[in-house]
């Protein structure tokens, strides 16, 4: 690696202020910083720091990612080919590298069109503002196609992308200073830019153009409870369609990333090993889920109310959200308190959104990005609660 | 009513290098230096001039704010220099010791029967004042207020840090009698907070309450311990110690000497042979240091890792520290697949579990140079720092009012408790690089200048 790090050497005089390039130079400190952690040293307090940054903090939560998106490509695959085929019940393992492979056409130009537009934007914002690429959009880059119904046309994928990071983040100041999280915002807005494109029942598939296969997922399924023509007689028609196991497997159509329930725990448990993500929100995000469900069986009388509350911990974006969406620091409640009222209020709002309101057949994301705007709320009374105990000390003593 | 307090939020940093209890005595160098920086905030006005004859215990200078506070040598010798820096600020006051040590012999004190007044004129003309130290602020103690209790720790907890018991045996008669000099001082109680374990070394200390920390770093700040005892409100003052300095303050009412001799802990993971010197404040560093360094590019830091000052060899010493700590400069790359960021990291220590240096045993010793990490980045991980900070008192928060200078929201989140010290661990584990010790420094600053 010497060799590597000579060239750097040789490189930086130009790129330095003052040098032939020193426009370039965010460019340059982004690579350079990628492939050598840079020989800055303390300068004051403390001489020592902890091992920890934010590129590998960054990394980390991208490798929770890896059981999802591998899923997500099989399963992308499994869809493509039963909707090419017309055989709803296609078996689900077999023609493993066709349908992979598949898959990966799909899923590989979403994640590179997601990561091109995005990281060619933060460069330019980075160049302007002459600073070097701050890693959070590192995440967001592979959160966005995980968040992408399979057959959505690239182009959105690369508009939204554009959106989310301009208006989501950089106006606000870049990584660390975005008010709601930058994937979900990408989401929302080609959900309301383009709703045809983002729900029904013909996006979930990759090439569903034919007739006599639905492909819609089973939140949509589901919605159609609350109108006159449900797809399903009764609720027991649904839950033979989606069993419990292939719901909590991932084994149904839905965005790319999200179906699989499994998957998503997997990434939980490194997340929560490596302590990069709270359980704090995590659990209480299934809590409030919970909640809801159960509270929707007391309430009964509509087949979408008696469907079992750990069914809709499984469906939909549900566990996707909780992971990877609502555990997102900069948006999520900064204190400890405040992260149990966040993540408890985020599940019980989407199950409420899903299930209450037939427009949006999917809720997480709706409910996520509703407390990403109420956690400054929530932190503040926690904070104050902190303030008013220390008043109350001056008043008893 | 004494207390015991277990904390459990903390960390101890476990680095190579320890000191084994052996002391030797160190020839005085040729040169020592009383700097005014050691003091913050201090303003100093000069009492010598350049080549007065000083004894050990004589005044250098003393406060213009307040002007009983005199700051006095260490050392006998003759005033050699006084380096001035920018706006003619004097940055140190250089004595070129004499080869006998003279020193101002004053009557020793029964302490048992003195007053307040008496108490307090000596200290202030004897040098001992600037040891003892105010909450607000963490500065040298203001003369005219009253403190509602003082507190004293008898322990250091932070990384390396001299063992007390050891540096302080057979001081328990100068010990008491500090202790009971600073009872004089308060109206409250003054509270010696010690370990569980040393409560055998400390038997024999009475008139004082004994309280009892246990548990991770910061156990042994006394930040904590006051926080754990009878925290600082708005307009409340607190004096703080340590024991050592306690018995420097008895050893003078009973034998009337000014001695500052310390007992230091040479340490580090580059120092050779790790073990402790009987030196003075503002000996020269390469006196202390040379001929015991292993590695050849180094950092030499007069106190401990994370809150020491760092020194060169022509530096010295620094006047509050017990502690000289040596560790390997980190400036270098290091290759993000091997000993950079996305390494295995089996030779990095983290509060995170991001490396598999948790899954370690307890009894594994790391060797950490001065590399950031990483770069400066903006807040993104939150709860970090709660993890390592055992007070009631939000420290993003807190530190965020600090850099935006929020008056209001420094006071109300808790800036009257707290020293730079204490968020050092903060500064240690947090992701972004900031120089947090720096910050709260800052806002202590803002707080000195429009709240008090």
């Amino acid at each position: 690696m010497k060799f590597l790090e000579n060239i750097l050497h040789k490189m930086e005089p130009n790129f330095v202020k003052g040098g032939k390039y020193e426009k370039w130079n965010p460019l340059f400190e982004t690579m350079a910083t990628f492939a050598f952690t840079p020989k800055l040293v303390t300068t004051k307090g403390s001489h020592i720091r902890d091992g920890v940054d934010l590129k590998r903090t960054m990394m980390t939560v991208i490798l929770a990612m890896i059981p999802c998106l591998l899923f997500g490509i099989y399963n992308t695959g499994h869809w493509e080919m039963v909707a090419a085929t017309g055989d709803r019940n296609l078996s689900y393992f077999a023609d493993y590298a066709d349908k992979f492979f598949n898959g990966l056409v799909i899923v590989l130009p979403l994640i590179v069109v997601s990561y091109g537009v995005g990281l060619g934007i933060e460069f330019l914002f980075g160049m302007l503002r002459g600073h070097s690429l701050h890693e959070g959009f590192l995440v967001s880059g592979m959160l966005i196609p995980l968040t992408m119904p399979a057959d959505v046309p690239l182009w959105m994928v690369g508009v939204a992308t554009a959106f989310a990071v301009v208006i989501g983040k950089e106006i606000f100041g870049g990584t660390g200073m975005n008010v709601v999280n930058i994937a979900l915002t990408a989401r929302a807005f080609l959900f309301f830019a383009y709703p045809t494109s983002m729900s029904g029942d013909k996006v979930w598939m990759a090439g569903t153009e034919m007739d006599g296969v639905s492909g819609a997922t089973a939140l949509g399924d589901l919605a159609t409870f609350m109108t006159d023509k449900p797809v399903y007689e009764n609720l027991s028609g649904f839950t033979n369609e989606y069993t419990v196991w292939e719901s909590f497997s991932g084994m149904i159509p839905g965005s790319v990333g999200e179906t699989s329930t499994l998957a998503c725990l997997i990434g939980a448990g490194i997340l929560l090993i490596t302590g990069v993500g709270s359980l704090r929100i995590m659990a209480s995000f299934f809590a409030g889920g919970l909640a809801m469900g159960l509270l929707l069986n007391v309430v009964g009388g509509n087949s979408y109310f008696d469907l079992p509350a750990y069914y809709h911990l499984i469906i939909g974006g549900f566990a996707f959200g909780a992971v990877f969406m609502a555990t997102d620091p900069v948006t999520a409640a900064q204190t400890a308190t405040g992260k149990i009222i966040y993540g408890f209020l985020g599940g019980f709002l989407a199950i409420l959104i899903r299930v209450l309101n037939p427009a949006y057949p999917e809720g997480v994301f709706l409910a996520i990005l509703f407390m990403n705007i109420s956690a400054p709320l929530v932190d503040y009374y926690v904070i104050h609660a902190n303030v008013n105990r220390r008043l109350k000390r001056i008043k008893t003593a | 009513m004494s207390k015991t307090v277990s904390i459990r939020k903390g960390l101890d940093i476990r680095l190579k290098g320890e000191a084994i209890k052996e002391i030797s005595t160190l020839p005085l160098s040729e040169l020592v230096s009383i700097s005014p920086l050691d003091f913050h905030g201090l303003n100093p006005k000069l009492v010598v001039k350049e080549g007065d004859t000083v004894k050990a215990g004589d005044a250098i200078f003393f406060d213009k704010a307040h002007e009983s506070v005199m700051y006095c040598t260490p050392a006998s010798g003759v005033v050699k220099a006084i380096v001035r820096g920018e706006k003619r600020r004097i940055l140190e006051v250089l004595i070129e010791t004499d080869a006998e040590q003279n020193y101002r012999q004053s009557d020793p004190i029964n302490v048992a029967n003195a007053t307040l007044e008496e108490v307090k004129s000596k200290m202030l003309e004897n040098g001992l004042w600037p040891l003892v130290k105010q909450r607000p602020l963490d500065v040298v103690a203001d003369p005219n207020q009253t403190p509602k209790a003082i507190f004293v720790t008898a322990f250091d907890s932070s990384p390396l840090a001299p063992d007390f018991n050891f540096v302080l045996e057979g001081r328990e008669k100068d010990l008491q009698a500090g202790l009971i000099v600073l009872s004089k001082l308060t109206t409250g109680k003054v509270h010696f907070n010690i370990n569980p374990n040393q409560s055998s070394a400390f038997s024999s200390i009475s008139g004082v309450e004994i309280n009892k920390f246990s548990g991770k770093h910061p156990a042994g700040n006394v930040g904590t311990q006051i926080h754990h005892i009878d925290p600082i409100n708005k307009g409340e003052f607190a004096w703080t110690l340590n024991a050592i300095d306690v018995a420097i303050i008895g050893h003078f009412f009973n034998t009337g000497i000014f001695d500052l001799t310390r007992t230091i802990a040479l340490t580090g993971s580059e120092v050779s042979n790790p073990q402790y010197y009987k030196v003075v404040p503002g000996t020269s560093m390469e006196s202390i240091v040379s001929g015991k360094v292993k590695g050849n590019h180094v950092r030499y830091i007069s106190g401990n890792v994370l809150t020491g000052e760092r020194k060169e060899l022509n530096n010295y010493l620094g006047y509050y520290h017990n502690q000289v700590t040596i560790i390997p400069e980190g400036d270098h790359y290091k290759f993000f697949l091997t000993q950079g960021w996305l390494g295995l990291g089996f030779d990095k220590f983290s509060n995170s579990r991001l490396f598999p240096t948790f899954l370690m045993p307890k009894s594994k010793k790391f060797v950490l140079d001065t590399n950031t990490n990483g770069e400066e980045r903006a807040f993104v991980v939150t709860g970090e720092l709660d993890r390592v900070f055992p007070f009631d008192i939000l420290p993003m928060q807190l530190v965020k009012a600090a850099i935006t200078n929020d008056i209001d929201g420094m006071e109300n989140l808790g800036i009257y408790e707290v020293a730079p010290e204490d968020f050092a661990l903060c500064e240690y584990v947090c992701t972004t690089k900031i120089n947090i010790q720096d910050k709260i420094r800052q806002g202590l600053d803002v707080i000195a200048k429009e709240c008090m």
